[in-house]
C-alpha cells in the first residue's frame, strides 16, 4: 500500500532536457537579440537560472534574469490556503523584450494567463514565449507551451512532481498516485 | 503560516507571527504603488467601505487608493453627510450595511469599541481605522513597517513616543506592537497626559524630553490637542511647545541615525519644529507611502481570500 | 392562608438561630417556631424544606423601579416580581424617577402602585434636594408622611456640602437615614475605573478617588451634625478604609456594597461588553479583595443590589454612551453565595447583611423570624447550581453581564406577608 512512483525524468535525464529546451530557445529567437527570462515562482526561477547559466556556456553572454509571483493574479485566490505573496522582481525594462517565461509544470494554463497578465501591468513586451520542464496536458485554457521538455498525460488520481536540487535537494520528475 | 482572522480591531488581538506576516505581505503590495501601472487585480468585485464618524483626510484617502490598488470598490460614509445626524444608531447603521454586502468596512469613530460593536453585526470584515484613544491597528503596522524599513529590524531599538500618550491611540497600538519585540520603549509628555497606572504595562515613563530622546533610535511626535472635553489638560499650546517641542538640539541627543516619525496631520512649530519635520532624519513622507502598502496587505489578507 | 415549613435549616442572625426547625404561618404572621410542629387542619399548605436553608426575607435598600417614567425600562411590578424571584421580600426604591420623587405626590404614588401591583414590600426613598438638582432641599417632611424610609439624591452626589449638612439636618426631625451616593462628578468624567485596564482599553477613566473623596466628606459632615448617614455601593479600598477607621470614632455610620464589586473586576471591560458599564465602575483586583475583606471585618454591613434594569437601546450602543448600570435583582443571592463557598462569610454573615442590618438601618420591623413578626421568608438552596439566563429574566431589564454563569445557590420560594409571591419550577 502506498503511493506507487514512476520516475520520468532522473537527475542526467532532467539536465539533458533543460539543455535541449536552451538550444531551442536560442534557435528559435535566433540567436539572443532583445532575449530576456522570467521565472515564475518557486521552480521556474532555478529552472530560469539554470538555463542561463547554460547560455552562457553556449553564447557567452548572461541574459536579464527576472522573478515573477502571480499570487495576485491568480484567479482561485480565494481558495488559496496560506495567503503569502511573496517579491516580484524584475529589475529591468521589459518594454521591446522578448520574454520566455519559464515555470517547472504546465497543466490547466490558468497560471500562464496569470503570468500573462502580470507581465502586461508591467510593460509592454514585444513576444512572450512559454517554457516549461513538463506539459502534463488537461487544459482549461487554450494556452499552450513554445518549449516544453516533456509530454506525460497524467489521470486524474497523479501528480506529477518536479524536484529540483536547489529547494528539494535532487533533481527528479516523479508522477506520485494521490 | 495561517491567517484566519476577520477583522482587524486591534494589535492587541494580533501575535508577533501576524504582526510579521503583514508587514512581509506589505513588502510585496509597496512594490505596486512604484509601477506604472499601480493596480493588481485581486480584490476585483469587492466593496470596501469607509464608515468615519470622525474627520480624516489621510488615513481615508491612503485607505481607498489601497482598496482602488488592489481593484476593488470604494465607498466612502462620513458623519456629517450621514443618517447618523439623523440620530441612526451604530447598530442601525451596522445592520443597513450589512444587508448591502460589503466585503470589508473601515471604520474610524471617537469612542472605543465602536468596531468591536460593528464586528458583532456584521459578517463583513471590520477594519479598525481608529476608536477613540484605544487602538489605530494599521497606523501601528505602518509604524513598524517603517521602522524595519529604515532600520533593518525591530528588535534592540530604543524608541521615545512624545505628547498626549493618555489619550492617543497611535501611542496604544505602537505600544501594543512593539512590546512583541525586544525594543526599549520610553513614553514622554506631561504628566497630566500620561495614564495613572502606565506602570503596570512595565513601560518607562520620562516627563523630561531631553533625557526621553536621549540614545533613542526612533523618536515618534504625537499630535496635541490643548484641551479635550472642556478641560485643560496644558496651559496653553505655546507652553507645551516651548517643552515638549521637538526641535533640532534635541536630536544631538539621539543616535546619529535616529529617524523621527508622525502619524500627522502635524502641527509645525508645536510638537515638532519646521526644521526637524522637513530635514534628514524624517520619515513622515514614508510613513504615509508605507501607508497605502500596509493597508493594502491588511485588505488582501482578511478579503482576498475565504477565510 | 396556613402555611407550614418543616425541616429547613432557619438562619436568623436577629435572633440568633443556626438550628433545624418547623415555622409556622398564619395569615400574615409568624405563629409559631419551634421544633417538629404538628399543626393539624385541613388548608395547611405544607412545606418541605429538607436540606434546605429557611431564612427572612431579603432587604433590599437600593434598586430603581424606575417608575414613574421609565416603565420602558422597569415597572413596579416587573420589579417587584425580580425581586421575589431573587429572594427579597422588602425593596427600597430610589428617586430618580421622572418625575423625581422628591414630594408627597409622587410618593402616594408609588406607594398606591405597589400596594396593587407591587409583588413585594416597596419603600420609597425620598430626594434629598427638589429635582436631585443639590440645590433646594426637597419637602422631606411631607415626603416622610406620605411614607418615604430615607433620603438620597442617588444617582448623584450634591456637590454643594452646605447643602449637605443642611439635608442632613433637617432629616433629623423625621428620624430617617440619608443614603448617600459618593461620586466627585468633577473628577468622575469617565466611564470605567481608572487602572490597568482602562491604560489598555484607552476608555476615559475614573479614579477611586472621585468615590473616596466624597465618602470622607459625607462622614465628616454627618459626624459633625451627628445624624446617622449610609454610603451605597462601596467600590474601592480606599472607600473601605475611610469607613473602617470613621467608624471607630463614630457609630452612625453604614454602608453597603453590591454583588458585582466583589465579583468582577475592571478587566471585563476590555471586552467594550457595555453591560459591564456601571457607576461606580467596576474596580481593580486590590479593590474587589479589599470589599470582601471589608464584608468579613463587617465594616461593610449590608449588600444591596443597586438593581438598575435598561432597556436594550439604552445599553447597546458605544460604550461611552451606554446607560450605566446592571439589572442585579436576580442574581444576587447566587453571586453572594459564592463568598459562603470561598469562605469569607458564614452563611449566617452573609444572610444578616441581607436581613437584620438593613432593617436595622431604616428602623424596620423586618429581617427576622420571631413569634409574631411579618411572615417575610424564603426559602433557598444554597448548593443549587443553574446557570445565568438573561432571556429568563422577570425583570425588563435584560443588562447583566453574569449571561452564562455558574452559579451556586438560588431562590426557591418567597412568602411575603404570609402569601406565596415566588416558587421556583424546581421546588419539590
Amino acid at each position: 500500500m502506498g503511493k506507487k512512483t514512476v520516475s520520468l525524468l532522473d537527475k542526467k535525464a532532467v539536465d539533458r532536457t533543460i539543455t535541449r529546451i536552451t538550444h531551442e530557445i536560442l534557435e528559435k529567437n535566433k540567436g539572443y537579440e532583445d532575449l530576456c527570462l522570467i521565472g515564475i515562482r518557486t521552480r521556474g526561477i532555478y529552472l530560469a537560472k539554470r538555463i542561463n547559466d547554460k547560455i552562457k556556456a553556449v553564447e557567452d553572454i548572461v541574459l536579464p534574469l527576472g522573478i515573477l509571483d502571480i499570487t495576485m493574479y491568480r484567479d482561485d485566490i480565494f481558495k488559496l490556503k496560506s495567503p503569502e505573496v511573496k517579491k516580484t522582481d524584475i529589475p529591468f525594462d521589459l518594454n521591446n523584450m522578448t520574454i520566455i517565461l519559464i515555470d517547472d509544470v504546465m497543466h490547466t494554463g490558468r497560471t500562464t494567463r496569470a503570468a500573462i497578465d502580470a507581465i502586461m501591468d508591467l510593460g509592454r513586451p514585444k513576444k512572450i514565449q512559454l517554457a516549461v520542464l513538463v506539459d502534463r496536458g488537461d487544459r482549461e485554457l487554450p494556452m499552450h507551451p513554445d518549449y516544453a521538455g516533456i509530454f506525460y498525460n497524467v489521470s486524474p488520481e497523479e501528480a506529477v512532481l518536479v524536484r529540483l536540487r536547489e529547494i528539494d535537494g535532487k533533481d527528479e520528475v516523479i508522477v506520485v498516485r494521490t | 503560516m495561517k491567517w484566519n482572522k476577520k477583522d482587524l480591531l486591534g494589535i492587541r488581538e494580533l501575535t508577533k507571527e501576524e504582526i510579521l506576516f503583514v508587514l512581509d505581505s506589505a513588502d510585496s503590495f509597496k512594490d505596486i504603488s512604484k509601477r506604472e501601472v499601480k493596480k493588481v487585480p485581486t480584490l476585483r468585485g469587492k466593496t470596501v467601505i469607509t464608515l468615519f464618524y470622525e474627520p480624516s483626510t489621510r488615513t481615508r484617502t491612503s485607505f481607498e487608493i489601497a482598496a482602488k490598488r488592489l481593484s476593488a470598490d470604494t465607498i466612502n460614509i462620513s458623519a456629517s453627510t450621514s443618517s447618523y445626524i439623523k440620530g441612526e444608531t451604530l447598530k442601525d447603521t451596522a445592520k443597513n450595511l450589512e444587508s448591502m454586502k460589503p466585503d470589508a468596512i473601515v471604520i474610524r469613530h471617537s469612542m472605543p469599541g465602536a468596531p468591536h460593536m460593528l464586528s458583532k453585526y456584521m459578517k463583513s470584515s471590520v477594519i479598525n481605522g481608529g476608536d477613540g484613544a484605544h487602538e489605530h491597528p494599521t497606523q501601528a503596522l505602518l509604524d513598524l513597517f517603517t521602522i524595519r524599513e529604515k532600520k533593518n529590524r525591530i528588535d534592540g531599538l530604543n524608541i521615545t513616543i512624545v505628547g498626549d500618550i493618555a489619550h492617543s491611540r497611535v501611542a496604544r497600538s505602537n505600544v501594543f506592537a512593539l512590546r512583541h519585540f525586544n525594543t526599549h520603549i520610553t513614553l514622554c509628555g506631561p504628566p497630566t497626559m500620561i495614564p495613572h497606572d502606565i506602570e503596570s504595562l512595565g513601560i518607562q515613563v520620562e516627563y523630561n524630553v531631553e533625557k526621553a530622546v536621549q540614545d533613542a533610535d526612533v523618536i515618534m511626535m504625537l499630535r496635541i490637542q490643548k484641551e479635550r472635553g472642556g478641560i485643560a489638560y496644558i496651559p496653553s499650546i505655546k507652553e507645551y511647545s516651548s517643552i515638549y517641542g521637538l526641535k533640532t538640539e534635541h536630536l544631538k541627543r539621539a543616535k546619529k541615525d535616529v529617524i523621527i516619525m508622525h502619524p500627522g496631520p502635524m502641527n509645525r512649530g508645536i510638537e515638532i519644529s519646521d526644521e526637524v519635520a522637513d530635514g534628514p532624519y524624517s520619515v513622515i513622507l514614508d510613513q504615509v507611502e508605507n501607508g497605502v502598502a500596509v493597508r493594502m496587505a491588511t485588505l488582501y489578507l482578511l478579503i482576498g481570500r475565504e477565510i | 392562608m396556613k402555611i407550614l415549613i418543616k425541616n429547613g435549616r432557619v438562619i436568623d442572625p436577629k435572633n440568633g438561630r443556626d438550628e433545624i426547625l418547623d415555622i409556622f404561618i398564619n395569615g400574615n404572621i409568624i405563629e409559631k417556631i419551634d421544633k417538629n410542629i404538628m399543626e393539624k387542619g385541613d388548608n395547611i399548605h405544607l412545606i418541605d424544606a429538607s436540606d434546605l436553608v429557611v431564612a427572612p426575607g431579603l432587604v433590599d435598600v437600593h434598586v430603581h423601579l424606575r417608575e414613574p417614567g421609565y416603565e420602558y425600562k422597569e415597572s413596579i411590578k416587573t420589579g417587584t416580581m425580580a425581586a421575589v424571584k431573587g429572594g427579597f421580600t422588602t425593596v427600597v426604591c430610589m428617586a430618580n424617577t421622572n418625575p423625581v420623587n422628591d414630594n408627597k405626590s409622587i410618593t402616594e404614588y408609588i406607594i398606591k402602585k405597589a400596594k396593587s401591583e407591587g409583588a413585594c414590600r416597596v419603600l420609597p426613598c425620598g430626594a434629598m434636594t427638589k429635582g436631585l438638582k443639590g440645590k433646594e432641599l426637597a419637602e422631606i417632611g411631607e415626603m416622610y408622611e406620605a411614607g418615604i424610609v430615607a433620603i438620597s439624591d442617588d444617582g448623584k452626589s450634591i456637590r454643594n456640602s452646605e447643602t449637605l449638612r443642611k439635608a442632613l439636618e433637617y432629616a433629623k426631625l423625621f428620624n430617617i437615614p440619608a443614603i448617600s451616593h459618593c461620586e466627585d462628578e468633577d473628577l468622575s468624567k469617565g466611564f470605567v475605573h481608572e487602572g490597568g485596564a482602562s491604560v489598555i482599553s484607552g476608555i476615559e477613566p475614573i479614579p477611586a478617588i472621585a468615590e473616596e473623596i466624597i465618602v470622607k466628606r459625607d462622614m465628616t459632615i454627618a459626624k459633625y451634625v451627628k445624624t446617622p448617614i449610609h454610603l451605597t455601593h462601596i467600590s474601592t479600598k480606599g472607600s473601605v478604609e475611610s469607613i473602617g477607621e470613621m467608624k471607630k470614632k463614630y457609630d452612625l455610620i453604614t454602608c453597603d456594597t453590591c454583588p458585582h464589586y466583589f465579583t468582577l473586576t475592571d478587566r471585563a471591560t476590555l471586552s467594550f461588553d457595555t453591560n459591564t458599564k456601571v457607576n461606580p465602575p467596576l474596580r481593580s483586583k486590590e479593590d474587589v479583595k479589599a470589599i470582601k475583606e471589608g464584608l468579613r471585618e463587617e465594616i461593610i454591613d449590608i449588600i444591596a443590589t443597586d438593581h438598575a434594569p435598561h432597556d436594550l437601546t439604552s445599553k447597546d450602543v458605544e460604550f461611552d454612551i451606554a446607560s450605566s448600570g446592571i439589572s442585579g435583582l436576580e442574581t444576587a443571592l447566587g453571586l453572594s453565595m459564592a463568598l459562603v463557598h470561598e469562605g469569607v462569610l458564614s452563611m449566617s454573615m452573609l444572610i444578616k447583611k441581607f436581613t437584620e442590618n438593613p432593617a436595622k438601618f431604616l428602623n424596620l420591623p423586618y429581617g427576622g423570624l420571631a413569634h409574631g413578626d411579618a411572615a417575610d421568608i424564603i426559602v433557598f438552596d444554597p448548593d443549587y447550581e443553574w446557570t445565568v439566563d438573561k432571556n429568563n429574566f422577570v425583570s425588563k431589564g435584560k443588562n447583566t453581564p453574569f449571561n452564562g454563569w455558574r452559579l451556586k445557590g438560588k431562590n426557591l420560594l418567597t412568602i411575603v406577608d404570609g402569601k406565596m409571591a415566588y416558587k421556583d419550577a424546581r421546588f419539590k
